[in-house]
């Protein structure tokens, strides 16, 4: 028996809903059988928290007394620099932007202790920052310097927009070579010496909708302990690649974008990170309810960590060189268990994806279905699934002629 | 037998003589050398981690402080900030003596000071900047 999102938010609203985690749904649909389950669960609650670099926040700052044109000038956001190719006080924070002086990899490895989404986090935990800019002044804008403290709750819009979140699966980093390298998936020792991975696995938002039968334009989630709503399929979204019996993917494949009011999160959530010798990024905090309209999506939600494939990468010179190329397989099971195999050697693993903080995040999510405080969404247009033709292509280099 | 770990300060004009040695002989400690670093000042740091009697180690901490050397805890130097931990595990894999260490059931990290060997290889590795070292 199907149900719809109108009849399961009906039910939210009575406070009938019956909510579980996508951890407590494997057990539960093996005990219920799925037949069952899907009569009786109405959502399962998604949790991830995890690095995620394409994100950054967009700003509408108000206008000063006399007025200044952001756009064509310079703008910072304590020394952190900001894209200000909009009208005159809207601009745009990159989590991974850092500090014109920051070193980089000039004394290697790098630190990159601050930057874009450490910003983020202050001004979410509701923190003074300093704003500075320089502009070329005009007539209708003739102020040329501004210099000021701001805080979120002095601005008129500050909204989280990530392009790139939630990767459905992905790689897991090791280092095939003699000396230690730093990279975006951590600090990876020789001679396979580590392996990192980084996604929650069984509780992950969309490996648990693996075909994207629910999630889609405008579902409403769980973003950065506030509320947001995924815009539309993230950058480098590749839905074509190889999938097991059950749907997953074995390799990085969906992606979201997603964006919400920043004013309503909360810094717990949304965290600066900085890998050494890589640079800074932002650990979000996304989670989605997924509505259990029919036994398949109910089977998808309880997809357990051993059925999710991941492919073991050498980040020592496959991935920069950009050659194609697993060196092995293994399960989520595998890596939280501390340790896998890999080409005859065992090896320790490390998480880069928080599994307790994306159990609290599907948890909080629960409760809030629970107390009639979030209701489902019908979206607008599924995400391009698997026949979608969508492909992710490298980048084809053309030569530019030099004119004459 | 008594067990403990410490840090040892060793001033500039220490630095060329035999001191441990002079622990293991004249006060019949066991000593375990964990870390050890000259300073561009040319001042030493030892991390340690000695046995012995009590009297032994008492007699010896006395010769320490006599010669000048500066004596402190190895838990001083050392702290997990655990509202910075997001308890991702990104640690587990490096550090050596299971300091830092996960409960696999849930997935909760946790950081036993008394296992810590200040190898300070968690610093880098910390995304979160959840070890500090205090030297």
């Amino acid at each position: 028996m199907a149900k719809t999102i109108e009849e399961i938010n009906e039910k939210i609203k009575k406070g009938k809903a019956v909510v579980l985690t996508a951890e407590e749904i494997i057990d539960y649909a093996a005990e219920k059988g799925v037949k069952r389950a899907a009569q009786e669960v109405d959502v399962v609650t998604t949790g991830t928290f995890g690095p995620m670099c394409s994100s950054g926040a967009y700003f509408n700052v108000g206008h000063s007394k006399p007025r200044i044109k952001l756009g064509g000038g310079k703008t910072y956001l304590n020394e952190i620099p900001v894209y200000t190719g909009f009208a005159a006080v809207d601009f745009f924070l990159g989590a991974t932007a850092m500090p014109e002086d920051d070193p980089r990899n000039k004394i290697f490895p790098g630190k990159f202790a601050y930057g874009g989404a450490y910003v983020i986090e202050e001004l979410v935990a509701g923190k003074d920052v300093r704003l500075t800019a320089t502009a070329y002044g005009t007539d209708c804008y003739p102020r040329k310097a501004l210099e000021t403290y701001i805080s979120l709750k002095d601005m008129n819009e500050a909204v989280l927009l990530n392009i790139r979140n939630a990767y459905q699966n992905y790689n897991v980093a090791v280092n095939l070579s003699e000396k230690v390298i730093y990279t975006y998936m951590g600090v990876l020792q020789p001679k396979m010496g580590n392996a990192n991975y980084c996604n929650a696995g069984q509780l992950s938002p969309l490996l648990n909708d693996p075909l994207y039968k629910t999630i889609g334009i405008g579902t409403r989630i769980f973003l950065g302990g506030g509320i947001g709503y995924v815009v539309g399929n993230g950058t480098q979204h590749n839905p074509g690649v190889k999938r097991t019996e059950g749907g997953v993917p074995k390799t990085p494949s969906g992606t979201l974008c997603v964006t919400g009011d920043l004013k309503m999160m909360r810094p717990k959530w949304l965290r600066g990170t900085s890998f050494t010798g890589y640079g800074v990024t932002l650990t979000v905090g996304i989670g989605i309810p997924i509505p259990i309209l029919d036994e398949e999506i109910l089977r998808y939600t309880a997809v357990r960590d051993e059925e999710i494939l991941a492919q073991v990468v050498d980040y020592s010179d496959s991935y920069p060189q950009c050659i194609p190329g697993s060196i092995g397989e293994v399960n989520y099971k595998q890596l939280k268990s501390g340790r896998i195999t890999v080409q005859g050697k065992e090896i320790p693993t490390s998480g880069l994806s928080s599994y307790l903080k994306a159990r609290e995040i599907a948890q909080i999510l629960k409760e809030w279905v629970e107390a009639g405080k979030f209701f489902l969404t019908q979206p607008v247009e599924l995400l391009p699934s698997v026949n979608s033709g969508i492909a992710f292509k490298a980048l084809k280099e053309r030569p530019i002629k030099k004119k004459e | 037998m008594q067990k403990k770990r410490i840090v040892l300060n060793y001033p500039q004009h220490l630095v060329d003589q035999p001191v441990i040695s002079k622990l293991v002989k004249d006060y019949d400690l066991i000593v375990n050398i964990m870390r050890a670093r000259i300073t561009p000042k040319e001042e030493g740091r030892l991390v340690l981690e000695l046995i012995g009697k009590r009297a032994g180690m008492e007699a010896g901490f006395k010769y320490l402080s006599e010669i000048g050397v500066e004596i402190q805890p190895l838990a001083q130097d050392v702290k997990w900030h655990e509202d910075r931990c997001t308890h991702c595990t990104a640690c587990i894999s490096v550090c050596p003596t299971k300091a830092l260490d996960v409960e696999r059931t849930n997935m909760e990290v946790s950081f036993k000071r008394d296992k810590c060997i200040a190898c300070e290889l968690c610093i880098p590795v910390c995304p979160y900047q959840a070890m500090e070292i205090l030297f």
